[in-house]
């Protein structure tokens, strides 16, 4: 309360003088730094147990969440899952602002992909960026790094995505004028520009890293992604110590097909950051390793980075359950959970690199449960015996 | 309305007449070890060199240079910068050639080579790019400060002509498989209107296979098998980054030749439009995919002898490592290349004795 009240003096004092000459970008920081000092929502910790809310989804989503359960409950980590199911068949909207409303109490999240049909109506929004848009999830952070017992054509990759979220291409704004043309709006905003380009640089700087690359197409959409570029240069100028560079869309999907240990961490609008997040993960290794979180200013959801739903393979114990599972340990990350989520992902790390068990889709013969069976060993042979307690 | 008027070839004394303009970067000392190449193949192809000066606002060069391509019928290009300081309101002057011309599909043809390695083998796609609407139709807006709109037009005559281009090359060519790429879960209206036209242009061709793939999976399955992809048809933006990401995959952007054809009109430049500014001038440029350019402009004037002289010569020094230029690992000079192509076609040509 004290710096908050800090804060509103400080601009109080600073505008009557300075307000013209202050300029945008410090009146956008302050207003940033107003609203981190507002209030926040109190952690759902009772008793010692969070309490994170479940979305199962469709496809392999509902059999890789029991994993994570059964993972959970083993390793006697306490958190409690409460299970919101949201039924991608309906037109209703009910089942999402249920899932929204659960996340609102809980503060956090763990989902599966929902699927979005294309056979129902355009009016029938995609559950998932509807559950982005309304929860203001505006940072997708995805970290894709070369696993040592994974073999892939590329090596040593170290790369960090930061992907806004909640606007550009995925605003669904669409509409048909003239029959048989259809107009979709792109939206880029100077605020939601600045904050991803903040976040993207914070999170560099606790991370140590060194470069940052803007990823873009101004020279065709010289307003929109002009707009974004001169955001991400304004706050660049905040970091000396990070440099800054930026890239064309189609040179970096190329330049990461050929090259990809020269980048390190990238940030973009919507559209761009789904194909370049979707190469990167392919260059790991596919989609069943790399977990995804979407960070807001209030609410944290975790998934997988690639958001696949895989209908074709549900049901059939063939999954890679790895990344769901290191989802769930960022999740204990976000929780302070530091000693489960390390306990957890070294075990993870361990049967993917040591013991080489391996699903069917880096080239293995293992089963989903069998690599959750052997996840789970490790974490007895490793952890804490009872009769040392 | 549309004429049925088909303009006459640019053919006088057997020789035909091509405009040539050379763009910025590495594009005039590409453009000009081409003419070296044919005036040494006695190609019968004169050159109408067109300069375009992508530093000057007004937008008379462009329009001198798509005069040109009107008259002659086809053209070769460089990339023309599009500088980021000048106002929005300077349009990209390769956007404005295409839309104006109405240069509707963008064809690249990516193939594993011979002699160049590559983490991926066997890749052979054929990406069908609509080239003139989607996301370059260059329509922006900022109704409120801080608010910009990027208007993506999407319309059924245009994606139902690039479908119908795209299954007509397919059977051509003998492919068997058409992927349509788009994002039609978020894009519904949009890329959803897309995948409707391709759909119903599928219908005509029941010999050739159909199915769509969604852009994010496409990128990542490229990444991981490309070898499952056949014949591609997609949206302008999707198609600029699937096209780089396939160059990546076969070699790099010194390698992949693309053409854009329309009605009347086709321009042949390098697939992935780079202009390659900090190679200018330092010999260092790899000319393959320039020449390889070129062989397709001959293939397009019927010219296929030649076409097939002078490809068959730029393969077979592709495969020779210490030519190789710098972006695909080797030493050699862009000049070494173009000579040791020269010396090859002499060697394999008809003797001059013998005629």
């Amino acid at each position: 309360m004290a710096a908050h009240t800090a804060v509103m003096s400080m601009s109080k004092i600073l505008n009557p003088f300075w307000g013209g000459r202050l300029g945008h970008t410090v009146k956008v920081r302050l207003v940033i730094m107003y609203e981190m000092l507002i209030l926040q929502p109190p952690p759902a910790k009772y008793g010692g147990r969070h309490t994170v809310t479940l979305i199962p989804g469709d496809g392999i989503g509902p059999e890789l969440l029991n994993h994570v359960r059964e993972v959970f409950r083993f390793s006697c980590v306490p958190v409690d899952f409460e299970v919101v199911h949201v039924n991608s068949a309906l037109e209703s909207e009910d089942d999402i602002n249920d899932a929204i409303t659960a996340i609102r109490r809980n503060g956090v999240a763990l989902k599966g992909n929902i699927e979005t049909k294309h056979t129902m109506a355009p009016s029938v929004k995609s559950r998932n960026n509807l559950l982005r848009t309304s929860l203001d999830l505006y940072a997708n952070v995805m970290h894709c790094q070369s696993l040592p017992g994974v073999q892939t054509r590329h090596k040593n990759i170290d790369i960090m995505i930061i992907r806004e979220n909640t606007e550009g291409e995925y605003s669904s704004l669409e509409h048909e004028s003239v029959t048989g043309v259809v107009e979709s709006l792109k939206i880029i905003t100077r605020n939601n520009s600045l904050r991803i380009a903040d976040y993207a640089f914070r999170l560099a700087r606790e991370k140590g890293r060194k470069r940052v690359t803007a990823v873009h197409k101004a020279n065709i959409m010289k307003l929109g992604d002009g707009l974004f570029l001169q955001c991400c240069r304004e706050v660049a100028s905040d970091y000396p110590d990070i440099t800054f560079d930026s890239m064309i869309v189609d040179n970096t999907t190329m330049q990461l097909v050929s090259n990809p240990q020269q980048f390190d961490v990238m940030v973009m609008p919507n559209l761009y950051g789904n194909v370049v997040s979707n190469v990167c993960a392919g260059l790991v290794g596919g989609p069943g390793l790399v977990p995804g979180a979407n960070y807001g200013r209030d609410y944290a959801v975790f998934e997988t980075a690639t958001r696949n739903t895989g209908k074709s393979i549900a049901q059939r114990n063939i999954a890679n359950p790895t990344a769901m599972l290191l989802a769930s340990c960022m999740m204990l990350d976000h929780l302070k959970l530091y000693g489960y989520a390390s306990m957890i992902r070294n075990a993870i790390l361990t049967t993917m690199n040591e013991t080489r068990l391996h699903t069917a889709d880096i080239g293995g013969q293992g089963t989903t449960s069998d690599v959750v069976q052997s996840i789970m060993r490790i974490i007895q042979s490793k952890g804490p015996l009872i009769s040392e307690l | 309305y549309k004429s049925t008027y088909i303009p006459p070839p640019a053919r006088y004394g057997g020789r035909h007449t091509v405009t040539l303009i050379p763009g910025d970067g590495i594009g005039p000392e590409l453009a000009n070890h081409v003419c070296e190449l044919f005036r040494f193949c006695c190609v019968p192809v004169d050159f109408e060199v067109v300069n375009v000066d992508s530093s000057m606002a007004s937008e008379d060069d462009i329009d001198n240079a798509i005069m040109a391509i009107r008259r002659n019928g086809v053209a070769l290009k460089g990339n023309i910068e599009t500088n980021h300081n000048l106002p929005p309101s300077y349009k990209s002057r390769n956007n404005l050639l295409r839309t104006t011309l109405d240069l509707y599909a963008n064809v690249m043809h990516c193939q594993s080579l011979p002699g160049v390695r590559t983490r991926h083998r066997n890749v052979d796609i054929v990406i069908i790019r609509e080239n003139t609407e989607g996301e370059y139709s260059s329509l922006e807006h900022e109704n409120v400060t801080g608010v910009v709109e990027c208007l993506k037009i999407i319309t059924k005559a245009k994606s139902l002509r690039i479908a119908d281009y795209a299954f007509r090359t397919a059977r051509a060519k003998g492919r068997r498989l058409v992927t349509a790429v788009h994002k039609a879960n978020i894009m519904s209206l949009g890329d959803g209107l897309f995948l409707e036209c391709c759909k119903e242009v599928a219908s005509g061709y029941p010999e050739i296979t159909f199915d769509s793939m969604i852009v994010d999976n496409t990128t990542m399955q490229l990444v991981c098998r490309p070898e499952q992809f056949d014949v591609m048809v997609m949206p302008n933006l999707y198609g600029n980054v699937v096209s780089n990401v396939c160059a990546g995959l076969v070699g790099g952007p010194g390698l992949v030749p693309g053409a854009n054809y329309g009605e009347d009109y086709a321009v042949f430049e390098t697939g992935t439009r780079n202009t390659g500014k900090s190679i200018a001038n330092s010999n260092t440029a790899n000319p393959t995919a320039m020449l390889l350019a070129s062989c397709l402009l001959l293939d397009h004037l019927k010219l296929h002898a030649y076409a097939s002289m002078i490809r068959r010569a730029v393969l077979s020094i592709l495969t020779e490592t210490q030519l190789h230029t710098a972006d695909l690992g080797g030493k050699g000079s862009t000049s070494e290349v173009v000579q040791s192509v020269m010396n090859a076609v002499q060697s394999t040509g008809p003797q001059t004795l013998s005629i």
